[in-house]
């Protein structure tokens, strides 16, 4: 009698026993926390006019992400940071020129949020079940639905209360069109087109076009071990090899790989939206193959595809094979043994 | 099975809303995503189904008392590829532009299972009137859903219907375009499976 009173009190949970303090709402406002400083950049560069195309897309995510959660009469989690960090992404890799009201161009953000929100995630099934990249089919829904308006890029004027700016190409858009040549001419010379491009001094999405405040995000997810080096370091560096091998006009090897890795969206692909927990493989030889695959895409659309730019459908496009590679690598149970078929024949 | 004793209505109204072939059995979706960018396109696609729906059902009735159950199979097949012809000779007489355009997807009407899947479970084992009345009724619930499909497209993707102009702002593109496609039927799919719950729910709630 008195042993089963003693197993009465005996505290029986399921495991896992012992558990951190990181939660949903903690990862997602530390990556936002760790997205500022490219942030603060865009502010920096593009005015005002950034500014309003954030907050527009982090607000409507939220609203959207808000209603869709009552409509459906689920339990709310918008407070989790998801949709605002997806706003937060989304704003920062829209064009601060679409803060436009003749011709109007202010729905793009918010139908873009929506797509993002309602479509890309919480049809899925919301945070966890998504297949793509919520910010980037946000995206490329309105890059491809809005073709021109994606793609006015603004001067950076460095002025924060400048409203008007001048309307140029991307780095990247003179490259395809114009080749290397001409873009050092635009920029002086070679020093100092790396020095634009490395400051965010150049024309670009918002939240895309400073390379070292974003690596200093990215080294903050990967100290605070949010990240791995696997995916970023597999994605960059298999587009620098594209880069150096492909790159160059006429002859192999010749390419610049630098100019690549830090101008278009490449540092903040690789290093924000490549790694979403969600839609990327979860085993590290996983991520390597995931990260050379979005680094091969993106080369093989910026030197021979029909966009400048190619970060975005890369990782899409292996985002849908992120299960895909999740099985193919997935580790031998520990003590199993591979059957032998031609013992099983014999018996 | 006499004529008699089956409700024409309601078999009219099940190929439109209880099997519509798109919206509710989802069959035929290549068409309704290839080729229903445009409403004039989209209509005349529609057209031709009901039309080889219509024609195939009659005949395959018709004929049903002297077709070997063994080679049934084949013998519809010759009957609805007889009425595609018949369709696809027509189209390229009166509509070349359209035809130009959907022909490749008119000669695929050979290949729809609900065409096939009509003929097999119910023109033939069923008197003409019957058998007429269901080609008609989901000839012409193709045609809506194609109609719907491509009106939607059209106006939101273009800004235009038939071609004309209608609204002046900027269009949202991707409709058009193939990956709009399925937006466009995944969207409208949701929304009359919506209507028909809520429309049900309130006929039971009325005949309580």
């Amino acid at each position: 009698m008195e042993a089963t009173k003693k197993e009465n009190n005996l505290i029986v949970s399921v495991s896992p026993h012992v558990k951190s303090d990181e939660t949903t709402s903690r990862i997602m406002w530390t990556v936002s926390l760790a997205l500022l400083p490219a942030m603060a950049s865009g502010l920096y560069f593009f005015g005002p006019k950034a500014f309003f195309i954030t907050a527009l897309c982090i607000v409507s995510s939220l609203v959207f992400e808000q209603a869709y959660m009552k409509i459906v009469g689920k339990k709310s989690v918008t407070g989790d940071g998801s949709a605002l960090l997806t706003g937060l992404l989304l704003g920062m890799n829209m064009p601060a020129s679409l803060w436009s009201f003749s011709p109007f161009t202010v729905h793009v953000p918010i139908v873009a949020s929506f797509v993002a929100i309602v479509i890309t995630k919480q049809l899925f099934g919301g945070l966890g079940f998504n297949v793509f990249n919520p910010a980037l089919i946000g995206r490329a829904f309105a890059l491809i639905s809005w073709p021109k308006a994606m793609t006015i890029w603004n001067e950076p004027t460095a002025a924060f209360l400048a409203m008007d700016a001048k309307t140029t190409a991307t780095p990247l858009g003179v490259l395809k069109e114009e080749g290397i040549a001409k873009l050092i001419e635009i920029f002086g010379d070679k020093m100092s087109l790396y020095q634009h491009l490395l400051t965010g001094n150049r024309a670009g999405s918002i939240g895309e076009t400073s390379a070292i405040a974003l690596l200093i995000g990215g080294i903050f997810l990967l100290a605070k071990r949010y990240i791995t080096w696997h995916i970023p370091v597999s994605f960059l560096g298999s587009a620098a090899l594209m880069a150096w091998v492909f790159g160059g006009k006429g002859a192999l090897f010749t390419g610049d790989p630098i100019v690549h890795l830090i101008s278009g969206g490449m540092m903040l692909g690789a290093w924000f939206m490549a790694t979403d927990y969600v839609t990327s493989p979860s085993m590290k030889n996983g991520q390597i193959i995931f990260g050379v695959g979005c680094g091969l895409l993106t080369m093989l659309i910026r030197l021979k595809g029909g966009y400048p730019e190619g970060v975005m459908f890369a990782i899409l496009i292996m985002n849908c094979f992120a299960p895909l590679i999740d099985r193919g690598v997935r580790s031998k149970v520990f003590g199993a043994v591979k059957q032998d078929k031609s013992k099983e024949i014999k018996k | 099975m006499s004529s008699s004793n089956i409700n024409l209505k309601e078999l009219f109204l099940n190929g439109i809303v209880k099997e519509n072939t798109i919206f509710k059995l989802a069959l035929s979706l290549c068409p309704s995503i290839a080729v229903t960018n445009n409403l004039k396109n989209g209509v005349f696609m529609g057209a031709a189904v009901l039309f080889v729906q219509l024609m195939v059902n009659i005949t395959i009735s018709l004929i049903r008392n002297i077709i070997q159950p063994k080679v049934r199979l084949p013998i519809f097949m010759l009957v609805i590829s007889g009425w595609v012809t018949v369709t696809q000779l027509l189209m390229a007489a009166f509509v070349p532009d359209v035809y130009s355009k959907v022909g490749l997807y008119i000669a695929l009407i050979v290949a729809f299972a609900s065409i096939l899947a009509r003929a097999e479970m119910f023109a033939s084992k069923n008197s003409i009137v019957p058998s007429m009345v269901d080609g008609l009724g989901m000839g012409i619930g193709f045609l809506f859903a194609l109609t719907v499909i491509s009106f939607f497209r059209e106006l939101v993707g273009k800004g235009s219907l038939w071609g004309y102009a209608i609204i002046n702002t900027k269009p949202l593109l991707i409709l058009i375009l193939p990956a709009g496609g399925f937006f466009a039927v995944g969207i409208l799919m949701a929304l009359f499976n919506w209507i028909n719950a809520r429309y049900a729910a309130k006929a039971a709630a009325g005949s309580h």
